[in-house]
């Protein structure tokens, strides 16, 4: 990323192209506060209202044209640690007021989408977990479905592997939320809830350790199915899980929940309308908090969401503390799925039987010639995967996770894109920061709950 | 497709061709995906809007160089770049997939920024990972990428590994 190499880089310029030289990039920071007229704040916030020029202008609560001496722009962030990761915030402060706000991202940019063009279908499960690196299995199932859906074997999925994804991506969402939890009360001075989320959630990874070998960045849910079947003992392990984690979140309870320090620091802090959310994109816990009851496991059924019971947690006013209530509660909606999963997990196979897409048993390998073929050809060449264009969306625990894949008819995607849901919940910051104070930027990121990994990817 | 094609006047034509608000639409497994022209694509996202479409669930950009015979409609043309937009409508639980054909000679195509604030930062993304310029966006400038970068990464002819990595301290 040094700039200094670019003179050379230029110089070769192996991409040239006649479109380069009108696509200078521009400053990203912010324009003065005097060039804002009316009808760019109209745009800024107005086009999201559905407001008149008039109307925008008299927005009353933000002083029209301050002079410079009263504002202040401070940069908040890269390395900031309540931004979790590498989120810089542009904000634009009156005192502790924050007039404007600009995210300002790409610090933990690593061209995934373009490593995903180098990988073939069975490589690319390793390059796609590790975007949002919290719910790791989500990324791994957008991917597989969308590969399955291009493959035509969607449908084709064996019961046990449709089920065992379930009760992965169920986990994931617990050990994600848990993280939120922690996080969240580490970010609003809650210090102690730090250390119980990460050990709530760490129990789970153990779990996932046990199934798949790694707590994080797993390679495990695979187009055509799973890597293996889950371990012996895993249902123990399971209700363990249960058994432990309802107390504890009777626990948060008592620190978080119901204490008044905690609700004066989030109630109204960070509202955003319905009417704002939707038009922004936003999706998951920030959608449900403004008490739109949207959640894809419900309303477009994937997997076998439609044969489980499970409440969708809505909220009310948008705020901060409803997101944190909405993810508290959905640990538990989770936690009531898992046990269904546990009662309905079938026998059978944990991969599709299609010789096109799963490698042959080692034990094969070892008596036929044609196995060890297939095996070295599936995983040197990849499998083919007709032409066409395919878009798959599934619930991640920060909202809408969906792949996008463009095949050739070759082994590797031709392109591979990631709708992250992290990279639209951000774009939700500069509303829900405007107006406010400069302590509650600290909650209301928080409060969205940004892996810096799936916003730039 | 079917509560999609109700507008259309004269059913025996549209199951010859069948279309969304005039323009051509296809199906691409099982998902609906229409194929709007640069002029009619600002027009056809705020009609889909009226229609519930209410919510940009994504926008990318697809660089076509090295796959220009990709399978399309026959009116189309293929172009180099496709933007590829996809709409939620999360009252009737459906989805709709654009893709706009975006020619190399002038890689231009106007903003949704006015119909879905949201497409703002996608827009962005689309920019610089490909220099396909939106006309009438408020913000026309790099996201993920340093704002002094030259060149567009997710190009199909900008090589994985044309700049080199330093490391510091290495010996050569």
């Amino acid at each position: 990323m040094s700039t200094t190499e670019q003179p050379a880089v230029t110089a070769q310029q192996p991409w040239s192209h006649a479109n380069v030289g009108q696509t200078t990039a521009g400053e990203q920071e912010m324009k003065p506060r005097s060039e804002t007229t009316a009808e760019e704040l109209m745009r800024e916030i107005g086009s999201v209202l559905r407001m008149s020029e008039a109307e925008a202008a008299q927005l009353g609560d933000l002083p029209d044209d301050p002079d410079d001496d009263q504002t202040m722009i401070i940069n908040m962030g890269p390395q900031h640690p309540s931004t979790h990761g590498v989120l810089r915030l542009m904000l634009e402060l009156q005192g502790e007021t924050v007039l404007r706000c600009k995210p300002i991202i790409g610090y933990l940019h690593t061209g995934m989408e373009k490593t995903g063009e180098q990988l073939t279908f069975m490589q690319g499960g390793t390059n796609v977990t590790r975007m949002d690196y919290l719910s790791p299995f989500n990324n791994e199932l957008a991917f597989s479905m969308a590969t399955e859906k291009l493959l035509g074997i969607d449908g084709d999925i064996p019961e046990r592997a449709v089920w065992m994804r379930m009760l992965l991506s169920e986990l994931n969402r617990m050990s994600s939320h848990l993280l939120f939890l922690a996080t969240n009360g580490m970010d609003l001075g809650a210090v102690s809830m730090m250390i119980y989320g990460w050990r709530e959630r760490e129990e789970v990874l153990r779990f996932f350790q046990k199934v798949t070998g790694l707590r994080m960045n797993h390679n495990f849910i695979r187009p055509g199915g799973l890597a293996a079947d889950l371990p012996p003992g895993w249902r123990d392990d399971v209700l363990r899980l249960l058994d432990l984690i309802p107390e504890r979140l009777e626990e948060y309870d008592i620190l978080m929940t119901g204490q008044p320090i905690w609700r004066e620091r989030l109630q109204g802090v960070g509202v955003i309308t319905p009417d704002e959310a939707i038009a922004l994109g936003a999706n998951g816990p920030i959608l449900r908090s403004t008490g739109v009851p949207w959640d894809l496991r419900r309303d477009m059924p994937y997997l076998k969401y439609d044969e489980v019971d499970f409440d969708v947690i809505v909220g009310t006013y948008g705020d901060a503390y409803d997101r944190y209530a909405i993810r508290l509660n959905e640990v538990r909606e989770s936690m009531k799925i898992v046990r269904q999963i546990l009662d309905r997990m079938p026998q059978g196979d944990y991969r599709i039987q299609d010789k096109k897409v799963t490698p042959p048993p080692r034990a094969r390998i070892d008596e036929s010639m044609e196995a060890l073929i297939h095996h070295f050809k599936i995983f040197t060449e990849g499998f083919k995967v007709p032409e066409g264009e395919v878009y798959v969306g599934i619930e991640s625990p920060r909202g809408e996770i969906g792949c996008y894949i463009a095949s050739d008819g070759s082994p590797t995607p031709y392109r591979m894109h990631m709708r992250a849901p992290s990279f639209a919940n951000i774009q939700c910051l500069p509303h829900m920061l405007r107006g406010g104070l400069v302590a509650d930027a600290v909650a209301i990121i928080s409060s969205t709950d940004p892996v810096l990994g799936d916003v730039d990817r | 497709m079917s509560d999609i094609d109700n507008d259309t006047d004269a059913p025996e034509i549209s199951a010859e061709i069948p279309t969304v608000h005039d323009c051509i639409a296809g199906e691409s497994c099982g998902q609906t995906v229409v194929f709007p022209t640069r002029e009619q694509y600002v027009d056809l996202v705020k009609k889909l809007a009226d229609d519930g479409y209410s919510m940009i669930i994504d926008l990318c950009g697809v660089d076509y160089l090295e796959y220009m015979d990709r399978p399309l409609p026959d009116d189309i043309v293929a172009e180099r770049f496709e933007v590829v937009v996809n709409l939620l409508d999360i009252t009737h639980r459906r989805r709709i997939r654009l893709r706009v054909q975006v020619p190399e000679a002038e890689p231009t195509i106007p903003t949704l920024f006015d119909v879905h604030p949201g497409a703002e930062a996608y827009e962005r993304e689309t920019y610089d990972m490909f220099g396909v310029v939106f006309t009438e966006h408020p913000d026309m400038t790099r996201i993920l990428m340093p704002e002094d970068w030259v060149g567009h990464p997710l190009r199909k002819d900008y090589a994985v590994g044309k700049i080199p990595v330093q490391f510091k301290g290495a010996h050569s």
